[in-house]
């Protein structure tokens, strides 16, 4: 006689320690094995979207930072960017050149956090720690700009909060000749470690079309092996002045498109940001970053869709404006809640170990994901 | 043991005693120092201080601690099988604790001289597994299934390298006694068994390549056995939780620590005896210098202990660096690697003790 078995659902999440917040998975297992994955979502919305249609436009700034909390200077600019584009500001150049270093050092801030809950998951504890003691550095350079740590509210339509503060050259160089050799570092005690590459390549692969038709974009579309980044394809700002290369997946382990590829990519964008805040810092002219702001911001009836490459992916604001001194309608592409979705394709077949490392390896925040 | 407290203090319920919790209360300082020394080792990895607040560099932190599991609230879910939840944290420390009876610490320091010693040890370490299935089912939790059922494959697979390599010693020296093993390695450290063991000859340096082969094939699989990292997956934080004792707190919860603790230097006794020469000092006694019989037993033990210590630290030096093996990787590695090994070291070494 045949017993009767049936799959185990495990709730993982929303208190998890590694589903990136709350995130809700349900998962159909047999055994450990994966039979699929369903993602839910929702437990941190916070109605952005609706908030934003109450405010002027200057102070849907500091929601904007709370969406990807990780990458609060990156969604402040994709939202400036946005609404200069409506009002059809022209921006100061130190003001442009200060919100690209801003960026890029966000975009390290993120990788960092990324990378080492990337290694936490996998089970390393140690690389998390060190990562976080060079993101320390990042952040006490932000906070020396503006006062704040996590939640800037930096960028302003048409300029900033702050100029920068008098040191802050200096010790940006300081810290590009400080990280430079703590990413080799990283390398040898994380990348290349034998046991990292088991559990990662070859885990998690996302094939190129699949990757397409999902919309995925940022380190996860480029670990897949394709040459897509919104600062060279689609130059926001000055991003078009400065040379540097977009690292893709190669499968250097195992399949093109695989968790370790995702991995390395991020790797290797923080040392393409370095290159471009050397070629950014010496280069600041001098000017005032709070000329270009206008005294009151009511745009021209219209809509505009801005979009830039932040450190998870293509964040889009789509904004309609109806001639009010508030938007009419703010809609958010977030590249975390798009990359997302792609979840249940990549799970499948996998054991429960295998989701952790493939969550890790799409780099959600939910905060962005909900709104 | 016994005899030597008899023989010291000339009363022999004082000497039974003193027998009775001399490992007990090594277990305890174990835990209590493991725990310490685990923060603290990992905080000088990380670039970290660890703890520094509750007396001089956070001595007193476990201590802390372990005032602060006792007062805990017993906090347990109504849905869990009472008298199993109950009694795996227990059954988990005894067969931790039961181990220890039959360490032989020094000459005069071993609870009990039992001729088959290892094979004592070995098959009383098992318990242990019951008890974490124990934990894992009664807690009627899915995370802590998944991890007694990880635990349980792991413990159970990884018994069999070890046991094959501790075949092969025993083979080699002909006794199961632990206090023998130790004995037989005596005088300087190139009389240990990694070094071939105490006969001066072509056999002991044919030996030498397969001691080490067999030292790590027993260093791995303890490892695994007391569930370190690389090996913690039944416990692994990011995937179970917590794994078997997500849902334990408090004393029970801190059992399984004490537990976790005392296997770390029961393993590395294990691996001391085997190939490191148990109690025997590297370098010779300073009683032999002066004269005073008495303070080689001490120093035996401070030798033993030192040793048990170095590899609690090489457990804490791979489990602050290395990633975490994925379930399937785990058993590969044991049944596809380790064990083969095991087997081709045992035979290799049964031939060259044929010599």
């Amino acid at each position: 006689m045949a017993l009767k078995t049936e799959h185990m659902v495990l709730n993982m999440g929303p208190q998890h320690p590694s589903t990136h917040g709350v995130l809700r998975l349900e998962l159909e297992l047999e055994g450990e094995l994966i039979k699929s994955v369903k993602p839910h979502i929702g437990y941190l919305h916070r109605c952005f979207e609706k908030h934003a249609e109450a405010m002027q436009y200057n102070q849907v700034i500091p929601y904007t930072d709370r969406m990807d909390y990780l990458a609060a200077m990156y969604n402040n600019f994709g939202y400036v960017i946005a609404v200069e584009k409506l009002l059809g500001i022209e921006v100061p150049e130190r003001v442009q050149y200060i919100r690209v270093i801003m960026g890029e050092l966000q975009r390290i801030a993120s990788h960092l956090v990324a990378l080492g809950t990337y290694g936490l998951d996998i089970g390393a504890f140690t690389p998390f720690l060190y990562l976080f003691r060079d993101r320390e550095k990042i952040l006490t350079l932000f906070e020396m700009t503006c006062g704040a740590r996590l939640l800037y509210n930096y960028m302003w339509v048409g300029g900033l909060s702050h100029d920068i503060h008098p040191d802050f050259q200096r010790m940006t160089k300081e810290f590009i000749n400080y990280f430079k050799p703590t990413i080799v570092e990283l390398d040898n005690l994380l990348s290349y470690n034998k046991i990292f590459i088991e559990r990662t390549a070859n885990i998690g692969i996302l094939p190129v079309d699949t990757a397409i038709n999902y919309g995925v974009t940022g380190p996860m579309l480029r670990g897949s092996g394709i040459k897509f980044d919104l600062r060279k394809d689609d130059p926001y700002s000055i991003y078009h002045r400065f040379d540097f290369d977009i690292p893709v997946g190669k499968g250097l382990y195992g399949t093109v498109g695989d968790c370790w590829d995702r991995y390395y990519v991020r790797v290797r964008e923080m040392e393409q940001s370095l290159k471009i805040i050397e070629q950014a810092i010496d280069n600041i002219p001098d000017g005032d970053v709070q000329s270009a702001i206008p005294k009151r911001i009511k745009p021209p009836k219209g809509t505009v869709y801005s979009r830039v490459e932040n450190p998870r992916g293509e964040l889009g604001y789509f904004i309609i404006s109806d001639g009010n001194t508030n938007p009419f309608r703010v809609k958010v592409r977030a590249p975390s809640f798009v990359n997302l979705e792609v979840m249940g394709e990549l799970c499948k077949g996998h054991l429960v170990a295998d989701v952790i490392a493939i969550l890790g390896s799409v780099d959600i925040v939910l905060g962005e994901v909900d709104r | 043991m016994y005899q030597y407290f008899y023989n010291l203090l000339g009363n022999e319920i004082a000497a039974t005693l003193i027998t009775a919790a001399v490992p007990l209360v090594n277990v305890l300082l174990v835990a209590l120092i493991g725990v310490y020394l685990e923060r603290k080792v990992s905080a000088h990895m990380q670039d970290r201080l660890g703890p520094m607040r509750t007396g001089w560099h956070g001595v007193f932190q476990t201590i802390a601690d372990f005032i602060k599991m006792l007062q805990k609230e017993d906090a347990v879910s109504t849905e869990i099988d009472k008298k199993l939840y109950n009694l795996a944290p227990v059954l988990v420390f005894t067969g931790t604790f039961a181990a220890y009876a039959a360490i032989p610490f020094s000459s005069q320091l071993i609870g009990s001289e039992a001729e088959v010693g290892i094979f004592y040890v070995v098959a009383i370490s098992s318990l242990v597994v019951a008890g974490i299935l124990m934990a894992g089912w009664s807690s009627n939790n899915k995370y802590s299934l998944l991890g007694a059922m990880r635990s349980a494959a792991q413990i159970v697979s990884y018994e069999i390298p070890t046991a094959i390599v501790i075949l092969s010693m025993v083979m080699l020296t002909g006794t199961l006694s632990l206090d023998k093993f130790s004995q037989m390695q005596t005088a300087y450290f190139w009389n240990w068994n990694i070094f071939g063991g105490a006969d001066f000859g072509l056999v002991k340096f044919l030996l030498i390549p397969f001691m080490i082969v067999g030292f790590i094939i027993v260093f791995i699989s303890t490892l695994a056995e007391v569930n370190r990292t690389p090996f913690d997956i039944p416990e692994a934080e990011s995937e179970l939780v917590a794994g078997y004792f997500t849902e334990y707190c408090g004393m029970k919860w801190a059992m399984f620590m004490l537990s976790e603790y005392g296997n770390m230097f029961a393993v590395s006794a294990i691996v001391t005896i085997l190939f490191f020469g148990g109690y025997q000092s590297p370098v010779g006694y300073v009683g032999d210098l002066l004269g005073a019989d008495w303070m080689i037993p001490l120093e035996q033990g401070f030798w033993f202990i030192a040793k048990g210590w170095f590899f609690i630290f090489v457990q804490m030096w791979l489990r602050w660096t290395l990633p975490r093996l994925r379930v399937d990787q785990l058993m590969s590695l044991c049944w596809k690697y380790l064990i083969p090994y095991a087997f081709v070291n045992l035979i290799i070494i049964g031939f060259i003790s044929l010599i």
